[in-house]
């Protein structure tokens, strides 16, 4: 899939600002020097081994596969890691490269605040100083994440352009960058933005795949017949699919947020409805207008309301390697609920469109087949949130 | 050389002139001030005028600019109805005229749409912050074909990528005069001295400093560097919505401080 160096078909590049340009470059020498290198590969695997408690389990889902009768249900439980996310897989891998590059400070954004608080713990593990950037918004959505990484020591920026989410919390971010780019190190939570980042960052969570092959070969001696995860930028998809992009016979489904239905306004489903564009230093599928101004976009969950997906994925769907389903507000909520009293698993709000998925995809599929879900992340940040949508009052006296 | 900016650029030369280069967002107020702003201006005493394409996430720009983008995009601003507008300036006035705006804004047009238009409408140049050397084959043919100057950016932090983008560049060369976004500075830390002669080892194209300045007295301190200066948010700060008038005089005002500061 890759050809030019940063590129996935024709999707990816370096379109950022000059000003960056050398910081960009910068980090493609650190990355390229040490993603093969023996002792920071031993070194960022003692640490997901030690401090974020891989390998995560693969969990045979068997209540679930009996009640919904079809293939047998597998569980990546992305949830069980430090944090509660995929995402520090990811943030080990680009802090561990800070240290190595010298750098003091770091910034990120987050939109649930799984990436924020991911960034908060490592800065507070490795001494850095780390600042994170939130859409007022999302701080609103997810106050017990903002309090999270407050104390861990991070001072969180609200952000008050734009809709106040994720794509505007990116923007204040890579303004902070292009300020401070001598200094501080800008930690990217999905596979997007410029070149290096998408191919880093995928390549810093393709331990998802790599440990279900490996489980999965362990405990049925074969490969899945399809593998599901949610996408907003697209970083727990991409680490769940990497390892099985040769292995033509593997169904590859990503999730996306339909928020209200993608015939509304309110969604942020970019690979239905979006074109392709140039933002956020790559170019890629975009939710945007004929004029090129991006959409304001919508899901109930913070993760995923983003209006662009990575390049990869772009390129994934293009060549038909991988298909994208909707899942709307409803029915992620609605598998919410069924895998939390199924299995005892409270998911995340953005897993559980993969959750969602995997329902109507084990419609699809018969009982000698194995469906792996991919659960990025757990629910407790959500239950304030789903509470809400059902009408339901859990303020604390 | 057939060129706007070049030839405007070739007689400052000639008689030892430095550049004035307004930037101004197009569409803040309606196509009709932006018009009217163009004029004063450049009666004023601006050489070039940069006019803003209004981007809903404009990642290079501070608060003055990101605010009068929005506020253009609320109005209703779009690219055909700027191309109407460049269309009736060039009716009234010659004066060199660029476009800044954000790659996505082209790509989406149609690169060789909008470069054609550029030339039958009168746009002479681009500046594109999102599109560093690295991606410039996206517009650089369809430029070419049509005879308009992408404007090439040198930032403090470009270090060794100097030479490489020097040796390319056209027109005039952008030196961005601090790291972060556009918007008013009240001092600088980058060594122009060191900066601007570094460039100057690689080309002999004029360089115009930009980002951050925004008074009569700054404009004093840096013209010994360069051959003229960008000037942005303190331009569009001065749009008052409310008040069109006031705004053309407060404009003009301050393009013939920042003349008289540059030549005297």
């Amino acid at each position: 899939m890759e050809n030019k160096k940063g590129r996935f078909g024709v999707y990816g590049g370096q379109y950022v600002p000059e000003t960056l340009m050398n910081a960009v470059c910068e980090l493609d020498k650190a990355y390229n020097r040490y993603i093969n290198d023996t002792d920071f590969l031993n070194e960022l695997h003692t640490l997901y081994r030690d401090y974020a408690s891989r390998p995560s389990m693969l969990y045979y889902a068997g209540k679930m596969t009996e009640d919904l009768g079809g293939p047998k249900i597998y569980i990546k439980r992305e949830d069980l890691n430090h944090t509660g996310a995929h995402k520090i897989n990811n943030v080990l891998g680009q802090l561990l490269l800070a240290k190595k590059m010298g750098k003091k400070r770091i910034i990120a954004e987050t939109g649930a605040g799984q990436h924020g608080v991911a960034t908060a713990t490592v800065a507070a593990l490795m001494g850095f100083e780390c600042v994170v950037y939130m859409g007022l918004e999302d701080m609103k959505r997810q106050s017990l994440n903002v309090y999270r990484m407050r104390l861990l020591g991070a001072e969180v920026v609200g952000v008050s352009t734009g809709t106040q989410t994720l794509k505007d919390a990116i923007n204040e971010a890579m303004r902070d960058w292009a300020s401070n780019c001598e200094n501080t190190f800008y930690c990217i939570g999905s596979v997007m933005g410029p070149y290096p980042y998408p191919e880093m960052v995928r390549n810093f969570q393709k331990i998802i795949g790599e440990e279900t092959k490996r489980q999965l070969l362990e405990k049925e001696n074969k490969l899945p017949d399809c593998v599901i995860a949610c996408v907003g930028g697209g970083s727990n998809a991409m680490g769940m699919f990497y390892d099985f992009l040769k292995e033509k016979e593997v169904k590859l489904i990503g999730a996306e947020a339909a928020g209200k239905g993608i015939d509304t306004k309110f969604h942020a489903a970019t690979i239905s409805k979006g074109t392709d564009g140039i933002f956020h230093g790559m170019k890629s599928l975009f939710l945007q207008n004929d004029e090129g101004q991006i959409d304001e976009v919508y899901s109930i969950s913070a993760g995923l309301d983003y209006p662009g997906i990575g390049p990869e994925h772009a390129d994934l769907f293009k060549t038909g390697r991988a298909q994208y389903v909707d899942i709307t507000d409803e029915e992620a909520v609605n598998a919410f609920e069924y895998i939390s009293k199924t299995e005892g698993i409270i998911p995340a709000i953005e897993s559980a469109h993969a959750v969602a998925a995997a329902i109507k995809q084990a419609k699809k599929m018969d009982k000698s087949q194995i469906l792996v879900i991919c659960l990025s992340g757990r629910g407790d940040k959500d239950v304030y949130s789903i509470a809400r949508y059902r009408g339901v009052n859990i303020d604390e006296q | 050389m057939n060129n706007r900016i070049e030839k405007c650029l070739e007689n400052l030369r000639s008689c030892n002139k430095k550049a004035l280069i307004p930037f101004i967002t197009a569409g803040c107020g309606g196509y009709d001030f932006t018009k009217k702003a163009v004029s004063a201006m450049k009666e004023a005493g601006a050489d070039i005028i940069e006019i803003g394409v209004p981007f809903s996430d404009p990642v290079a720009e501070g608060p003055v600019i990101q605010q009068v983008s929005l506020s253009a995009l609320k109005s209703g601003t779009t690219l055909d109805g700027i191309f109407k507008m460049i269309k009736e300036i060039r009716m009234e006035t010659d004066v060199p005229l660029i476009m800044m705006m954000y790659i996505n804004s082209i790509f989406r047009f149609g690169t060789e749409k909008f470069f054609s238009m550029c030339e039958e409408y009168g746009i002479d140049g681009v500046i594109v912050p999102d599109l560093p050397y690295e991606e410039k084959d996206e517009i650089e043919d369809a430029a070419a074909a049509h005879g308009v100057i992408p404007i090439s950016l040198i930032a403090p932090t470009s270090h060794e990528r100097i030479k490489m983008i020097a040796s390319c560049a056209r027109g005039f060369i952008y030196c961005v005069s601090s790291t972060g976004v556009t918007g008013v500075r009240s001092s600088f830390s980058t060594d122009f001295d060191s900066f601007i002669s570094e460039i100057r080892k690689y080309s002999d194209i004029p360089d115009m400093l930009g980002f951050g300045i925004s008074t009569p007295s700054q404009i004093r301190d840096v013209r010994q560097y360069c051959d003229g200066v960008i000037t942005g948010s303190a331009v569009v700060r001065l749009i008052d919505e409310t008040d069109p008038g006031l705004s053309l005089e407060n404009i003009s005002a301050l393009i013939a401080s920042f003349r008289d500061a540059l030549d005297n």
